[in-house]
Formats: structure tokens, C-alpha cells, sequence
């Protein structure tokens, strides 16, 4: 009896995995096949190539796009992290008038939806000349409301005598924060770092909106705007799909542990 | 260096704490007012207005957006949309993710591995997901319609009938959403003490009243940021839309078009900068209201 139910969980898994699996699997067959293969419907490539990636590689932009979606969400993760932890580090470990007014403005901001920042930074990158620039790629991320409610809960977690230490061993503020506190926190600044650097690696719309010429597109909105110009060679976007998903999975195989953690973290013990 | 006196340094130091707080704040958050405080109420502000590229230009045109929404059959199809994909995908993936979390916690060999799998879609664009998917439910090509066919079952117009378009773009962000669920139910089901089911299974409670009297309640808390995060998410929903139907996003006949995707529409496709703003003023009250609403609801229902 226990066996057999042991045996129907794990089948049932199975299944489930099979399903969450096989459209990385079937993107990654097809993007392997020539064209005129992928409508057969045959599983595997009957004369895999390589060509696909070829074409994508060196007849579109995609060197392009990747290179501006590594600095726009490189530079992103390094800002965030490093302001967020500044404000963290202040609001969990420094007294001060007005602390909680600030950590409730901050937190409130989580509320609004970014449908409805848009139309402003929109406004803004025209009239300020931002638009299709790379700062105006990156101006809306370089901080981020989440993480700072994030750090701070870390930072408070750390105790006031370590810090006491470095400050009667005459560190400044900045020295405690910089020396002692920041490298302490690595486990939450990773979590931290490989969300943001995930989320803006995939954002959407706001590349979207602030791009005009196709060398300033990221992945996302290279691949979209190539492909409904390209119609339906499903071949190329396939191995446009494979060539943006492939860093992603990669990252996540890496960082599995900090990434789970992050979530829960957030989610069960925030 | 002579010490100060206790009163007068007590003082001092407290001020020298503001003042380091005030310099660590200070380029934080003039950012944060610039691109997250300011833009917020410049929303507001410019749904006030018409569109124009010279501000000096902008006539205003007082609560007139808000009127004209309430005669716009597009944006009254995206609202319904918006609702309908809510009301599917949130139970669903709730009860799939929790039903995986509850399998997963009843097994001890390759759960890392599952849990794996099931969370690698979250992580990936949603635009490279949507693409992959596009190709997969394709009427003539798809694999998914060959699939099918092996169990007798007809080609299914997935994307392209209205009936079952919508249905369709949300099993798909289901999909992918899975994963989060799943990670954070089986968090909350090994944060419940063992102690607890036993002391219940030598009052000889069954299965199932362990889950309801012990497993449910304890689980709310996760079960509220879980449903809140994902209606948050349903609601803006833009990504998976607009990349699954390059060719007529929102479509077909509307049928799969999302407040998000309409204000896109309105802003950058008709360039009504103010009436988008408008709308994206009511998307605001709408999640602030069903934030608040879902957050009181779900955390009265907790029985101990």
C-alpha cells in the first residue's frame, strides 16, 4: 500500500516534469533543424545543423542585442545592490528623524504598477533626450524598492555589537557599513543580485518603449521585433529562443541554492 | 583628547548618526522620488491632460479620460479579459503549485531535482516562452496538435479561435509561474512542525483532517503573498500577449487583449499619452483595492 502510493507520487512527478521539460527540449530540437525539416514533425533532426544559430549570429544583431542586455542588467544588479544596501544598512541599523516615514514611502512605492511609470519616463527620456540611449535603458532600475525592504531585513538581523566594534576601532560610518556590514550580508546580496540581474536580463516592456534603432534592442525585444519581420521562420526564432534562455538556465544551475532561498525567503519568512 | 561630558556627547553622537543616515540616503533617494515618487503622480497629472509633445501645449481637460472609459468597449473587453485571466490562473496555479509542494514533501529522493525542473520556466523570458509556445500550439505544425492526434483527439485552434485563446495564453503563464508556487508551499510545508502531526495521528486523526485542521491553516500566510503576487501579476499581464501573436497582439477579435496590452495600445500605437495615463490610473485602484481586499479576506479565514 505504501509502496504503490510512493509509486503513484513519483509517476505523477514525473509526468509533471515531463510537461515543465519538454518545451525547452522541443525548442531546442527544432532550432537544430533546416527549415524545410520543421514541419515534418519529426522528433529528431534528421540533418542537424547548426546554420540556424549561424544565421542568427551573423546575419541579424543578436551579438548586439546580447552585449546590450549583459550591460543593461550588469550595471543594473551593480546599482541596485549597492544603493539598496546603503538604505537597507540605514534604515535597520542607524537612528535618525523621519526613518519610518521613509521606509513607508519606500514600501508604498511597491504598489504602483509599472504600466503606470511608464508613460512619465516615456515623457521624461523625450523630453530630456534619454530615449534609445543607454541610460535611458537603465534609469528606471537603478534602484529598487523590493530590495531595500529586502537588506534591511538582513542587516537588521546583524548585531549592533559588531559594529559598536568597528566604530570604537575608529572606522567611520561608512568604514562599519563598507568593512563590516556589506560583506556580512553576502547570502542576501546574492539572492538579491541574481533577481535583478534575471528580471532585467528579461524585461519586456519597458525596452520596448524606449528603443527606436534595432542595435539599442536587448534579447527580448530584438528576437520579438526580428521575428514578426522574419514571419514564420520558425527555425531562427527557435535558435534566437535557445541562444536567449540557454544563459539563463545556466545561471539558474549555478545559483539554485541562492535563487530557491531568495524566493523563499521572501515569500514565507518576509 | 579629553572626553566630552556624558550629557553633551549623548547629543553629539546622535546627531552624527542623522547626519551619516542623511549623507547614506541622500543620492538613494533623490533617485528613488525621480523615478519612482514623481512619475507616480506625474501619471496622474497628465491623464488630466491631452496629448501633446510641447507641454505648453497640453490642454487640460479635467475628468474627461475618466468619462470617455466608461464608454470604451475596447477598454471594457481588456477589463473583462483582465478578470477572466485572473479568476482561471490564480486558483489554478495556487492548487497545482500546492498539490506538486504536497507530492514533493511526500517524497525524500530527487526532490532538489524536481523542485528544479519545475522552477527553471520562472526564471526564463516570458518572451522566449511565449515564442516557444507559439510554435508548439501552432494549428498545422504544432507538436502539441500531433500529440493530440495520437489519442484520437481533433487539431485544436488553440491561438487562433477566440473561444479558446484566452484559456490557452493562461494555462501557458500558469506554466511558468508554476515554479514559484511550488517553491514557496514547500518551504511553508517543512516549516511546520513534525510534532504537530504526530501528537494529532495518536488522537488518531485521518489524512485529511491533518491537512485541513493543521496543514491548511499554517500555510495561509504563504497562501496570501502566493494569491496576492499572482493576482498582481495576472493583472499586468503584457509580455506573454504581445509574443504570442506577433501579428495581431490581443487578438484574435480581442479576445485575448489585457488592460496592460490596451494601454501600451493607447499610449505608443495611437499616442493618447493622457488617456493611457488615465487608464493606468484606474489598473493602480484596481490592484491596490484587490491587494487590500484579498489580504483582509485571506488572513481572516486562519481557524487555530
Amino acid at each position: 500500500m505504501k509502496r504503490l502510493s510512493t509509486f503513484l507520487i513519483y509517476a505523477l512527478l514525473i509526468l509533471g516534469s515531463l510537461v515543465m521539460f519538454f518545451p525547452f527540449v522541443w525548442m531546442f530540437l527544432t532550432s537544430l533543424k533546416p527549415f524545410a525539416e520543421i514541419f515534418e514533425l519529426q522528433v529528431w533532426p534528421q540533418a542537424p545543423t547548426l546554420d540556424n544559430y549561424r544565421e542568427v549570429l551573423f546575419k541579424t544583431q543578436f551579438p548586439r542585442w546580447f552585449l546590450n542586455s549583459l550591460i543593461v542588467a550588469g550595471i543594473t544588479t551593480l546599482s541596485v545592490l549597492f544603493f539598496d544596501s546603503l538604505v537597507g544598512y540605514a534604515l535597520a541599523k542607524l537612528r535618525f528623524p523621519g526613518k519610518g516615514l521613509i521606509f513607508v514611502l519606500i514600501l508604498s512605492t511597491l504598489m504602483v504598477p509599472t504600466e503606470m511609470l511608464v508613460i512619465p519616463w516615456y515623457v521624461m527620456s523625450t523630453e530630456y533626450g534619454w530615449s534609445n540611449t543607454y541610460w535611458g535603458l537603465l534609469f528606471p532600475g537603478i534602484i529598487s524598492a523590493f530590495g531595500v525592504f529586502l537588506m534591511r531585513q538582513f542587516f537588521e538581523t546583524l548585531p549592533t555589537d559588531l559594529l559598536d566594534a568597528g566604530r570604537i576601532d575608529g572606522l567611520s560610518e561608512f568604514g562599519v557599513f563598507w568593512r563590516i556590514a556589506f560583506p556580512l550580508v553576502r547570502p542576501a546580496l546574492a539572492a538579491l543580485g541574481i533577481f535583478t540581474f534575471l528580471g532585467n536580463w528579461n524585461a519586456f516592456l519597458w525596452p520596448l518603449i524606449v528603443v527606436q534603432t534595432a542595435d539599442m534592442r536587448t534579447i527580448p525585444v530584438g528576437v520579438a521585433l526580428f521575428s514578426s519581420e522574419a514571419g514564420t521562420a520558425w527555425n531562427l526564432i527557435m535558435a534566437a529562443s535557445s541562444l536567449a534562455v540557454l544563459p539563463v538556465l545556466l545561471v539558474f544551475l549555478f545559483f539554485q541554492r541562492q535563487i530557491i532561498e531568495g524566493v523563499v525567503l521572501t515569500g514565507v519568512k518576509g | 583628547m579629553r572626553p566630552p561630558e556624558p550629557a553633551q556627547r549623548r547629543v553629539s553622537l546622535a546627531t552624527r548618526e542623522a547626519l551619516w543616515a542623511f549623507a547614506f540616503l541622500a543620492i538613494p533617494l533623490a533617485f528613488f522620488l525621480f523615478i519612482r515618487i514623481w512619475p507616480a503622480f506625474q501619471a496622474l497629472w497628465l491623464s488630466l491632460f491631452d496629448w501633446h509633445a510641447d507641454p505648453s501645449k497640453r490642454p487640460f481637460v479635467g475628468l474627461e479620460h475618466y468619462e470617455q472609459m466608461l464608454s470604451d468597449r475596447l477598454l471594457l473587453k481588456a477589463l473583462q479579459n483582465t478578470l477572466a485571466y485572473t479568476l482561471l490562473g490564480v486558483p489554478l496555479q495556487l492548487l497545482l503549485g500546492l498539490g506538486i509542494a504536497l507530492l514533493l514533501n511526500a517524497v525524500t529522493r530527487f526532490r532538489d531535482v524536481f523542485r528544479a525542473i519545475y522552477f527553471a520556466p520562472y526564471v526564463t523570458p516570458a518572451a522566449a516562452i511565449a515564442w516557444v509556445f507559439s510554435w508548439m500550439l501552432s494549428p498545422n505544425f504544432g507538436i502539441v496538435n500531433e500529440i493530440l492526434s495520437v489519442f484520437g483527439i481533433p487539431p485544436q485552434p488553440f491561438l487562433t479561435k477566440p473561444s479558446q485563446a484566452l484559456a490557452t495564453v493562461t494555462l501557458i503563464v500558469v506554466w511558468q509561474n508554476l515554479g514559484f508556487q511550488v517553491v514557496l508551499f514547500l518551504a511553508g510545508l517543512q516549516n511546520i512542525p513534525r510534532d504537530y502531526y504526530e501528537a494529532a495521528r495518536i488522537d488518531g486523526a485521518s489524512n485529511w483532517q491533518l491537512f485541513r485542521h493543521i496543514t491548511f491553516p499554517l500555510l495561509n500566510p504563504v497562501m496570501v503573498f502566493s494569491a496576492v503576487i499572482g493576482t498582481i501579476g495576472f493583472l499586468q499581464l503584457f509580455t506573454q500577449v504581445v509574443n504570442l501573436n506577433f501579428t495581431d497582439q490581443g487578438g484574435p477579435l480581442g479576445s485575448t487583449l489585457t488592460l496592460a496590452l490596451y494601454i501600451y495600445q493607447v499610449a505608443f500605437a495611437r499616442f493618447e499619452l493622457g488617456y493611457a495615463a488615465a487608464i493606468t490610473v484606474l489598473l493602480f485602484v484596481i490592484i491596490l483595492s484587490i491587494t487590500l481586499v484579498q489580504l483582509r479576506l485571506l488572513s481572516r479565514r486562519v481557524e487555530y
